[in-house]
């Protein structure tokens, strides 16, 4: 069956496209974009008005939880969250219980993504054996499973031989390192080291921590020549390290949690456990430098850090909480209020930071529309007002402290493969979506 | 606004003029001395003073509590704070009881709020609580209709160990307004630095806080405070040189090197308690380590309030109670 997109304003950065344009969808693939496109017997969905068909969004850091920590999180309410807050593709961090670190658990997470029929799961393996930090994961055979990255993601690769060496080796096929930049000898604690924890009573964690290993990797990406990512970025220093790479010529990516550009340590004061995460909420500097890095171009994506946990985990003491909040279903939402309409970035920007750029680093299908490609569409309606409701989140995990946000923009519909697997009814005229219209 | 609101904002701009002073607090618990307003500790030390007076009588119980019924819920132990609270309540006439953190479900791994709720079902007035969490009051507060009243949490704060300094500072010196104030030792982990910065500062008291740079809690200039690593520079000229406890078990994170150094170079010895004024009153919340964050002829010297402080913890932790429990009648 064809559907035909008809009029909304198509912003693609990696196609060089913004402007008014249908998109003609045959199947799971495009089949063609041009403006004025003649329906010929093709289902019409007028796009609504203001709305922008954007390449799927792919958020590169989640945490399924499956297996092993199921009431947290399942594939499925993950992959049901993912397309609810507009991403067609989310990778998912291997740490689950046991570690995805051999390719029967890659094989078994990704049919469960496939029964579950919502986002594309791009599964991520271990660097090492069971995330343990002391011998090399089969990484050729986790690839030819269906990793699409490797990560010891909720540890650092501490060891900076094992970081060398998994560097050289999966750099000679492809396959990309993600590293959780944090210095374990220098951690311990639960909140960002600085006036908040020491007025509040808590351990800090120090920025230094995660700025020390950032420069390592970057260091080792250069002797090594192989493209490194650092996930969830948190401090100006690390921001600084990844600079003065990129500008060496040295092969290095990062990320940045809404989070982080978002909130500062301010936020710990009344010791809400929904703002307990690791990399913790940085000083007001660190998160002036996320925004500047996301302007400037020096942050490569935004991604989620999707960190669902059961209620009965977070309803202790702030010392004895897991660190991780959700994410996957406020993003859009945040970035498009924070960072479009606070004119950080621009909208085509804001789709490269979500779409292009992480499916060039993962190396995955997507990140742009072309004819033949996967139809895998974001919608946003940008200057939608919404309003953050935990109640009617899709994931397991209601550990936000974004709730009852107002926000200004949301996402308005999500298709994977061709298939409408998400549609925002709060957004006016969404209606046309499931109705069909023409 | 509010009634409510209303009589607070009158009571403010009354007690602004001096006229009248205030008679109440505002908040039903005291978690941090970031709760009152200086005059609200100024009422409280005042308060203290009455409840002193009870304390010279041959009996030395009033019934200002009589049918309030105040749980002490200790999940560290503790013998000065425990007692004293105890004994404070028991002079109120309030009925009191202790639940320690062995010997309850608390043994059994029943979260705090868990057992908050089923105190909570039993309808306490008050609970007076002791964690190693910083945060658990607040934690409690929000679930809990009974008062609560913080007796330390973590290295966040233990109000009334400060408010039974400013009291005895008070009673020592006649104000508190203007004298130097020295805090010395291991500034990083400890609540009762946190609550007497706050309560000495806005009494408008000057303080100088020394300790090793390893335990120097980052920040700590922003709560208006001069940071010293010499002791030396901190005890010169001082009104109160106040000592903090430090934990054996320092030396596992390389915060100092050995009991011994700490000694040599922040210990408070008689040589160095010189440097101060001729006057100077020695403070330590106890328990103390003889021998090295104190030199035992100093503890033990006729410049030591310590056992006052223990004395006044009675009467102010009365003046709390009592004025959290809202009752302004007959003492």
């Amino acid at each position: 069956m064809q559907i035909l997109l008809k009029g909304g304003r198509v912003v693609d950065p990696a196609a060089g496209r913004d402007g008014v344009a249908d998109v003609l969808i045959d199947g799971a693939v495009v089949a063609n974009i041009g403006t004025d496109l003649p329906a010929d017997g093709a289902r019409v969905v007028p796009v609504p008005a203001g709305c922008v068909v954007c390449p799927g969004f792919i958020d590169m850091h989640v945490h399924l939880r499956e297996p092993g920590q199921e009431h947290k999180e399942t594939i499925a309410t993950g992959a049901a969250a993912a397309v609810a807050g507009g991403f067609t593709g989310v990778a998912c961090m291997p740490n689950t219980n046991p570690v995805n670190d051999q390719a029967g658990i890659t094989e078994s997470i990704l049919a469960k993504a496939n029964a579950a029929g919502q986002a594309r799961v791009y599964p991520i393996g271990a660097v090492s054996r069971g995330s343990k930090g002391e011998q090399l994961a089969d990484l050729a055979e986790l690839q030819a499973a269906g990793c699409v990255a490797v990560s010891d993601d909720g540890h650092p690769v501490a060891d900076a031989l094992l970081m060398r060496r998994a560097l050289e080796y999966a750099a000679s096929f492809g396959m990309l390192v993600i590293d959780h930049c944090e210095d374990p000898s220098l951690i311990g604690g639960v909140a960002h080291e600085g006036y908040h924890a020491t007025a509040l009573g808590l351990r800090g964690l120090p920025a230094v921590a995660e700025e020390l290993i950032v420069e390592r990797d970057v260091t080792l990406s250069g002797l090594t020549g192989a493209p490194v990512h650092v996930a969830h970025m948190s401090a100006r220093g690390s921001l600084r390290a990844v600079r003065s790479g990129k500008a060496r010529g040295i092969k290095v990516t990062c990320e940045v949690t809404p989070h982080h550009f978002i909130l500062t340590d301010e936020a710990l004061q009344g010791y809400d456990t929904n703002v307990k995460m690791n990399p913790p909420l940085r000083e007001a500097a660190d998160r002036d430098a996320m925004l500047e890095g996301l302007a400037d171009g020096s942050i490569d994506v935004i991604a989620t850090d999707h960190a669902p946990h059961h209620y009965d985990e977070k309803a202790v003491e702030f010392d004895q909480a897991p660190f991780g909040i959700t994410g996957l279903e406020t993003a859009v939402s945040l970035s498009l209020d924070r960072l479009v309409h606070r004119e950080v970035v621009s909208l085509s920007r804001l789709v490269e930071l979500y779409s292009t750029n992480p499916a060039r680093i993962l190396g995955v299908a997507g990140g742009t529309l072309a004819p033949g490609g996967a139809a895998d569409v974001t919608v946003l309606a940008p200057d939608a007002p919404t309003i953050v409701d935990v109640a009617r989140m899709r994931s397991k995990g209601k550990n936000t402290p974004f709730g009852g946000w107002e926000l200004r923009g949301c996402v308005a519909a999500t298709i994977v493969g061709g298939q409408m697997l998400y549609v925002n009814d709060a957004v006016g005229e969404a209606a046309v979506f499931t109705s069909g219209g023409g | 606004m509010s009634t409510d609101a209303r009589a607070t904002a009158a009571v403010n701009d009354a007690g602004a003029q001096g006229a009248v002073p205030r008679t109440t607090l505002r908040s039903r618990h005291l978690i941090s001395i970031d709760d009152l307003d200086s005059e609200e500790i100024t009422l409280i030390l005042d308060t203290a003073e009455a409840m002193k007076e009870i304390e010279s009588r041959p009996i030395k119980k009033v019934p200002a509590l009589r049918g309030k019924t105040v749980v002490n819920l200790f999940y560290e132990p503790s013998t000065r704070t425990r007692t004293s609270f105890e004994i404070a309540e028991k002079r109120l006439s309030a009925d009191s009881l202790n639940v320690a953190a062995t010997g309850s479900s608390v043994a059994k791994g029943e979260t705090l709020l868990d057992t908050a709720r089923n105190l909570e079902a039993m309808a306490p007035d008050m609970i007076v609580l002791r964690h190693a969490a910083s945060g658990a009051p607040h934690q409690l507060a929000r679930a809990s209709r009974a008062s609560v009243i913080n007796a330390g949490d973590g290295t966040h704060e233990h109000p009334t160990q400060a408010l039974l300094d400013g009291f005895t500072i008070r009673a020592r010196k006649g104000r508190i307004a203007g004298l130097k104030v020295a805090i010395v030792g291991d500034l990083l982990h400890s609540r009762v630095l946190r609550s007497n910065v706050l309560l000495l500062r806005a009494l408008g008291a000057e303080i100088c806080v020394c300790g090793p740079p390893t335990l120097m809690p980052p920040g700590i200039e922003q709560f208006g405070v001069r940071a010293t690593t010499r002791i030396d520079e901190a005890a010169e000229g001082a009104d109160v040189i106040m000592m903090l406890r430090i934990q054996r078990e320092r030396m596992q994170g390389h915060f100092v090197p050995s009991l011994r150094e700490y000694f040599n170079v922040y210990g408070l010895t008689a040589e160095r308690v010189e440097r101060a004024k001729p006057d100077v009153i020695i403070m330590h919340p106890g328990p103390m380590n003889r021998g090295v964050e104190i030199a035992s002829e100093v503890a033990d010297g006729p410049y030591s309030v310590m056992l006052d402080q223990v004395a006044n913890g009675v009467a102010v932790r009365m003046a709390v109670l009592y004025l959290l429990a809202g009752n302004p009648d007959d003492v």
